[in-house]
């Protein structure tokens, strides 16, 4: 859609609180799940299912708290640029880090 | 040089137009707090010119020292304190605002056909930052500065130095959010209030070189605030993140602080690209050869900015294979940069090139920013790299690139909007005078730095062995001469604020929305929103534009 | 384009005598103004978002390089607290959510509701906070010069944790180490706990402004663009929790 009429609708959308109260209670419910799986033995999955889970809590708050899902698509790119930059600095960091335990080639 | 493209109306019947945004208000109030964004660039521009020159008497102090190998003229560790004001004065309080805060500041909107920037307070904001964070500067300075080198590396600024690192990092840190501030208002302003007609290809390639700075500034410069916030915590209180006594790890400073210091250098460098392709398109008459390849490229290097910090940390203790993937990724980082050497080349290719002083200028920057910038690729190898870093030829390296591109295109920005902003022209004999006097100052200073390096001389000494003495001389003496080239500019642009001839709108017969309006402009800028039906550098438009036109008196 | 389009609504509002007083004059429009607010703060979230990544960073790799410290470390923290506080800050998000649908539909009262519960629950979490901390300081883990290895070193000195974990004692090396935790859990907690404040006192003043009707009037950006701000400091919250207190809670 054009990018003026695609303003009007995110602007003048309103999210009903019926949807709120749903992810308010997903995210409690989340907030549980990773309780419960941190006294689990899992081994190499105990971090990733913390971080999968606080990814879905995350996910919910910026879709639908933060008004992401019905906004227009530069909010959308702009988020992912964020993301993008944070996993940049994140990963090519750590992979001096890891990568250290090599030795020499 | 006879031969000129300069169009200024009759100087007997010419007048600077009485209304216009520097005579709509008066008083000093009404400069403290406005919210016009040209004021706020004119404020900008007084501010950094006054940093400019500390970081020159930093410099002048630098040079007379290396004069002879001992160290005679200060003590070491007052050198060390000489050469980190030095940086940090040159790199934070004048290169990163430079163009943007005050080029940027006043053209953006002009542009882009809008009557200000989208966040006006925010914009003044900015600047009352920028003038605190320089406050504490000199503060800093006046007891007892700070000696770690501007890039604070740990664990020396956290564990071994008993200098003001903590308010230099404040300083540092509130520079950074007027940083942070101009950028976040360029984005806003360029994505959400072009004029109508004005689509993204049709911008200015300077609007699109400060988009590509701008993403870099929000994106880039928290990282930085967080490096010195660790480093704050780390000698106040020990939390031990950097110390390797507590199982901390010194090279995660380097690395957050690189991930911010070099998207600066582009941050540094992009909009001087911006206006070279301004300028060099007005004096060869010709549009830009290339317009989408200049523009993406400007976004390109803002992109692959991010991915190459750590070729300043090969000789640090990163792994090899990082030194490896960081070292191919630098290679192709240049790419985009020669895209546009290329394109700006191509443009002028069969143009009726002239040579007035900005244009001398951006003859001055295409051959010293590709020199500095082809060093940079040999730097980028690390196995050249582990050789000359940390010597002189890192020195020349980013003097040639900062001070023969950044700053040269930042004066050639400032003559070429110089009759907009100020509606008077400058005297062109002798402002291109100072223009040769810069260039051959400049290569006598900076070109011998790269023998130096390659012979081995280690920078940030204040004693060297005497064998190097004879090339110091010459680059002491070069700095003497471009101490003048830039000097000069400070007076003669002073002297045509009152005894310049009258510009009128377009000097320069150049395309662009900000000479279709009075210089200097209206408060507002446009009294109509215009309507923008024409490409960018569209001089067939222009002619038909002219042909329309009735001269005008004052 | 889209700009042009909006200009020309604007000259039709403008034609119409519709010139809010909220309305900046170098903006057409007032669709135009809060398109571009939104945006800005949406780029200074990005500023943020960079500005926690440091010390995500700083963790992740000190976490990698000495987990058994992070483990017997991580023990320290009370989890009914801050599971509580993770269920707090999430209903404070919920009810700033619910105050934004109210300044939308303009609801004053129920705004005014919303904002005083965020506030309330905000402040809550930053006296569970207070409480956590105060134990911290009483344990001598704070890091600097009182920091105290006792509880490492030999856990059984502890015997509230050790009950519940039954950690083995780490080697002296690898009990210094937890202070590097410690360092990390004040660093980020303490630079959360400083975005809270600034928002509790933001929200303080949007109380007053919304009984006076300020945000029921049409003009939702202040509300809207502060309520990013709030489920921004949620979200980091939500990573907080599972990479400090959760990193490995089964007994030994």
């Amino acid at each position: 859609m054009s990018d003026q009429k695609e303003m009007e609708q995110a602007q003048h959308h309103v999210v009903s609180p019926a949807i709120y109260i749903a992810i308010f209670l997903a995210l409690l419910v989340c907030t549980g799940l990773t309780v419960g799986a941190a006294f689990l033995e899992l081994g190499i999955f105990n971090p990733i299912v913390a971080l999968a889970i606080a990814v879905v809590k995350a996910v919910l708050v910026v879709l639908f708290f933060m008004h992401v899902k019905y906004s227009t698509k530069l909010t959308k790119l702009t988020v992912c640029a964020g993301i993008f930059t944070f996993i940049t600095l994140i990963s090519m960091t750590l992979s001096d880090y890891i990568s250290r335990a090599w030795g020499r080639w | 040089m006879s031969a000129t493209i300069v169009s200024l109306p009759d100087q007997s019947t010419a007048r600077i137009p009485k209304v216009n945004f520097l005579t709509k208000e008066n008083g000093i109030l009404s400069w403290l707090l406005t919210g016009d964004h040209k004021r706020i660039a004119i404020l900008y521009l007084i501010s950094i010119t006054f940093f400019f020159f500390i970081g020159g008497s930093m410099a002048g102090l630098i040079r007379m020292e290396l004069l002879t190998p001992q160290s005679d003229l200060m003590a070491t560790d007052t050198y060390n304190k000489v050469f980190t004001m030095h940086g940090i004065i040159m790199i934070f309080f004048f290169l990163v605002p430079s163009v943007p805060a005050t080029l940027g500041n006043f053209l953006i909107p002009l542009m882009l056909g809008a009557k200000d920037l989208a966040l006006p307070k925010i914009n003044l904001l900015s600047w009352y930052l920028y003038i605190a964070a320089g406050t504490i500067a000199i503060y800093t300075m006046a007891t007892g500065g700070v000696d770690t080198g501007w890039t604070f590396t740990t664990p020396l600024s956290t564990h071994y130095v008993n200098t003001n690192v903590l308010t230099t990092g404040l300083a540092v840190f509130i520079a950074g959010f007027s940083s942070i501030f101009t950028g976040l208002n360029f984005i806003v302003t360029i994505h959400k209030m072009r004029a109508p007609g004005m689509t993204w290809f049709r911008m200015p390639l300077f609007v699109w070189a400060h988009y590509a700075a701008s993403i870099l500034m929000v994106l880039g410069t928290p990282v930085l605030a967080i490096a010195i916030v660790l480093v704050a915590l780390e000698r106040t209180i020990g939390i031990g993140v950097f110390d390797p006594a507590k199982g901390g790890d010194p090279i995660l400073f380097q690395h957050l602080f690189w991930f911010y210091s070099h998207p600066a250098v582009y941050i540094m460098i992009l909009p001087g690209f911006g206006v070279i392709s301004e300028t060099i398109s007005t004096f060869s008459r010709k549009r830009v050869f290339g317009y989408t390849a200049v523009a993406f490229s400007s976004v390109a290097i803002a992109v692959f900015g991010f991915f190459v910090w750590a070729h300043h940390m090969f000789i640090m203790g990163v792994s090899n294979y990082a030194v490896l993937v960081f070292s191919l990724l630098t290679m192709l980082v240049a790419v985009p940069s020669a895209i546009k050497i290329f394109n700006w080349t191509f443009t002028l290719y069969k143009g009726s090139i002239t040579f007035e002083t900005p244009m001398l200028y951006t003859f001055g920057f295409m051959g010293l920013f590709t020199i500095g910038g082809l060093t940079g690729v040999f730097l980028g190898a690390s196995g050249t790299d582990i050789h000359l870093t940390e010597t002189y030829f890192i020195v020349a390296h980013f003097h040639f690139v900062m001070v023969g591109g950044m700053l040269m295109a930042f004066l050639a920005g400032v003559h070429f909007w110089w009759p907009k902003m100020t509606g008077r022209m400058y005297p062109e004999k002798i402002s291109q005078l100072a223009a040769v006097v810069t260039f051959i100052g400049f290569n006598f200073t900076f070109f011998p730095q790269f023998i130096l390096g390659t012979l081995g001389m280690p920078r940030r000494y204040a004693a060297y062995p005497p064998e190097f003495q004879v090339l110091n001389v010459f680059s002491t003496a070069g700095a003497t001469i471009l101490g003048v080239g830039y000097l000069l500019p400070l007076l003669y642009l002073t002297w045509s604020l009152k005894y310049g001839e009258i510009a009128g709108n377009n000097p320069w017969q150049a395309t662009g929305l900000e000479w279709q309006t009075q210089s200097p402009p209206l408060t507002e800028n446009f009294l109509v929103t215009p309507i923008m039906d024409h490409e960018a550098y569209d001089y067939e438009w222009l002619e038909k534009q002219k042909e329309k036109e009735v001269a005008s008196v004052g | 384009m889209s700009d042009s389009t909006a200009i020309a609504h604007g000259a039709q509002e403008h034609a119409h005598g519709e010139h809010p007083p909220y309305l900046r004059h170098h903006f057409e429009n007032t669709a135009q103004q809060a398109d571009a607010a939104g945006f800005a703060m949406w780029l200074f979230l990005l500023t943020e978002v960079m500005f926690f990544g440091g010390m995500f960073t700083a963790y992740l790799i000190y976490r990698n390089w000495y987990y058994p410290a992070f483990v017997a470390a991580s023990h320290q923290l009370n989890i009914f607290w801050g599971t509580l506080n993770t269920a707090v800050l999430i209903t404070s998000s919920f009810t700033m959510a619910m105050g934004v649908w109210c300044a939308e539909i303009r609801k004053q009262s129920g705004l005014v509701l919303c904002l005083v519960l965020t506030f309330i629950l905000g402040l809550g979490f930053l006296g569970i906070k207070t409480i956590e901390y105060k134990e911290k300081i009483e344990k001598h883990h704070v890091p600097g010069f009182h920091y105290s290895l006792q509880s490492f070193l030999d856990p059984a000195s502890d015997p509230e944790i050790y009950n519940e974990y039954h950690d083995k004692p780490l080697a002296l090396d690898m009990a210094r180490h937890t202070e590097v935790y410690f360092s990390l859990y004040f660093a980020m907690t303490g630079m959360h706990a400083l975005h809270m404040i600034i928002g509790i006192a933001i929200l303080g003043y949007m109380i007053f402004r919304a009984r006076a009707g300020a945000y029921t009037a049409g003009h939702v950006t202040f509300v809207e663009n502060f309520g990013l701000y709030w489920h921004f400091v949620d979200i980091v919250w939500i990573f907080l929790f599972p990479l400090l207190y959760l990193i490995s809670r089964h007994a030994n």
